[in-house]
């Protein structure tokens, strides 16, 4: 079947990667009517009309696993490609987020005494000494519509935090932010501490923010580094799959 | 405009078709001389006032025609950080009477007004009046301790820069600067919040700026492409302020790899465009200044 809401099939023309139209395109092409109106709501960032297709989905007995899957995570994907191809920007993404964050609301509940296995654990801060976050929680609403638990530790994080809330939360992944160049190097401090501490090994590391560039990333010995928020995503599912095999040799 | 040293304004040296120099990083500056990395740059302005006064002579020597204010984060929503909000005024007064201390005659001082970090309702949780109240209030500050000038960088969306370029304009008779960051994505330049080049130089000539450009970056090669662009679209006054590219870690130490002398080269090409003021932005030094100043004026300073 093919996509059959008007407004979806147009966005969906902005995914021109043959790879993405293929995993993309058979996401949404069996999902129902009201699934493709979702997503596109979602798209396009209208929170008001997400809230009350979510509630009227679940009314009419899908289950939240399907809303999530069929509806909002489709929309996101779209959302994804277009912000990392320059087709929208900072202010349209937090739009989406914010109708996202609408349809979560009423799944959340459901899903979390479902049991359901989330795709990973992952622990997001900005290090110390750093007080921005547009660009962590950006990565943290993507993270969480690609089914990610995500625990936020907020701005100007210490070491101790990060180590802290791995331990808490049994996190396998942990994402770090930085703006200034200035604390940039606290990225290398945490790890080191990490290592310190005799967990390195737990976990993997990501890094991403304005300065952080690769050879960064490589220089302080993070595992991986993301240029954006979509890459971020990217980055989790390919550390996660990695720390299960390397378990379970 | 006639300065109140009986000295011609920004505004008539550029009329003149002179080039003007502006100075160099701050941040930079600043933890090489005791700030630590996450603590409030602006509450230097009153705790160590001599490192805020030597940083403006050192421009001022290094040949700097105009040097910021340490007031980059001088706005209400980044001091509340450092439950320092009611302290707006003073550190923003402070900061610029410092940077005039230390100016010559005939040399000028321009407040520093930074991205709030905020998002306008009903995307964040700031209304366009706060904003304008604290850019006005920042604005007013820079006037009572002497500033010439207020340059509003590093911008990322054009709302925010227009508001703060307007509370400028309509409060002050201060000279008004303002210049925004681009990144070079898949379809080319474009700042976080999508404004591109030109959308900036229109946007800001339009809400009142009276020099308008860009800053930061990555590296001064692209500052040249986007110079390039916005010259194509104004015969107005442009200013570019780029960094020396973006920083490295070696031995554990921050370094940013673009030299003065190449840097230098670069700034050559700008000022051909022409654009009608040129500094640096972080990582540049007094030494990417005097560089600076060698290659497009071909003299050497007095200091």
């Amino acid at each position: 079947m093919p996509i059959t809401h008007e407004g979806l099939a147009k966005e969906f023309k902005w995914v021109t990667r043959p790879g993405e139209q293929k995993h993309i395109g058979e996401a949404i092409d069996p999902t129902d009517p009201i699934m493709q109106e979702m997503a596109y709501e979602l798209i396009v960032g209208n929170n008001v009309d997400v809230d009350r297709l979510t509630r009227e989905a679940l009314d009419s007995g899908y289950s939240a696993n399907q809303i999530l899957d069929d509806g909002l995570l489709n929309g996101m994907a779209i959302v994804g490609v277009k912000f990392r191809d320059n087709l929208i920007f900072v202010p349209e993404v937090l739009v989406a987020a914010r109708a996202m964050k609408a349809g979560m609301a009423h799944i959340e509940p459901i899903l979390s005494a479902s049991g359901a296995k989330p795709a990973g654990t992952v622990i997001m801060g900005t290090v110390k000494g750093d007080l921005h976050d547009i660009g962590k929680n950006l990565c943290i609403m993507m993270l969480r519509g690609a089914g990610f638990i995500v625990h936020d530790i907020g701005v100007d994080s210490s070491p101790e935090d990060f180590i802290a809330a791995v331990e808490e939360h049994g996190a396998q992944i942990v994402g770090m932010s930085a703006l200034l160049t200035t604390t940039m190097p606290n990225m290398g401090r945490t790890i080191a501490t990490f290592e310190d501490m005799g967990l390195r090994d737990e976990v993997r590391i990501m890094v991403g923010g304005a300065p952080v560039t690769q050879d960064f990333a490589d220089e302080m010995g993070a595992d991986a580094y993301g240029d954006n928020a979509v890459e971020a995503v990217d980055r989790a599912k390919e550390l996660v799959a990695l720390l299960a095999e390397l378990r379970s040799s | 405009m006639v300065d109140t040293d009986g000295q011609p304004g920004i505004l008539d040296r550029l009329a003149a078709g002179e080039l003007l120099i502006f100075d160099g990083a701050t941040g930079t500056y600043l933890q090489e001389h005791g700030l630590i990395p996450g603590d409030s740059p602006e509450l230097m302005n009153a705790a160590a006032p001599d490192v805020i006064k030597g940083m403006a002579k050192t421009y001022f020597d290094a040949g700097s025609d105009i040097v910021l204010t340490n007031t980059f984060g001088g706005n209400r929503f980044m001091l509340k950080k450092y439950k320092a909000d009611d302290r707006l005024f003073e550190l923003n007064k402070l900061a610029t009477e410092h940077a005039r201390s230390a100016a010559p005659p005939g040399k000028y001082v321009s407040g520093s007004i930074g991205p709030t970090g905020e998002f306008i309702e009903p995307l964040g949780n700031v209304t366009e009046d706060e904003l304008y109240e604290t850019f006005t209030e920042m604005s007013r500050a820079f006037e009572a301790g002497g500033a010439d000038a207020v340059m509003i960088e590093t911008q990322l969306g054009l709302e925010e820069a227009k508001l703060a370029v307007r509370a400028a304009k309509e409060n002050t008779n201060l000279v008004v600067m303002s210049t925004m960051v681009f990144d070079k994505g898949p379809r080319g330049y474009f700042t976080m919040m999508g404004v591109t080049p030109e959308q900036a130089v229109e946007g800001l000539q339009e809400a009142g700026a009276d020099i308008v450009g860009t800053n930061c970056g990555n590296g001064i090669e692209r500052m040249v492409e986007i110079a390039t662009r916005m010259r194509a679209v104004t015969d107005g006054y442009l200013v570019v302020q780029s960094n020396a590219g973006l920083p490295i870690i070696r031995n554990g130490q921050t370094c940013y790899l673009e030299t003065p002398e190449f840097m230098a080269e670069h700034f050559q090409r700008l000022a051909e465009l022409p654009i009608n003021i040129l500094g640096g932005c972080c990582g540049t030094t007094a030494d990417h200044i005097r560089a600076l100043v060698k290659s497009v004026k071909g003299e050497p300073t007095l200091a």
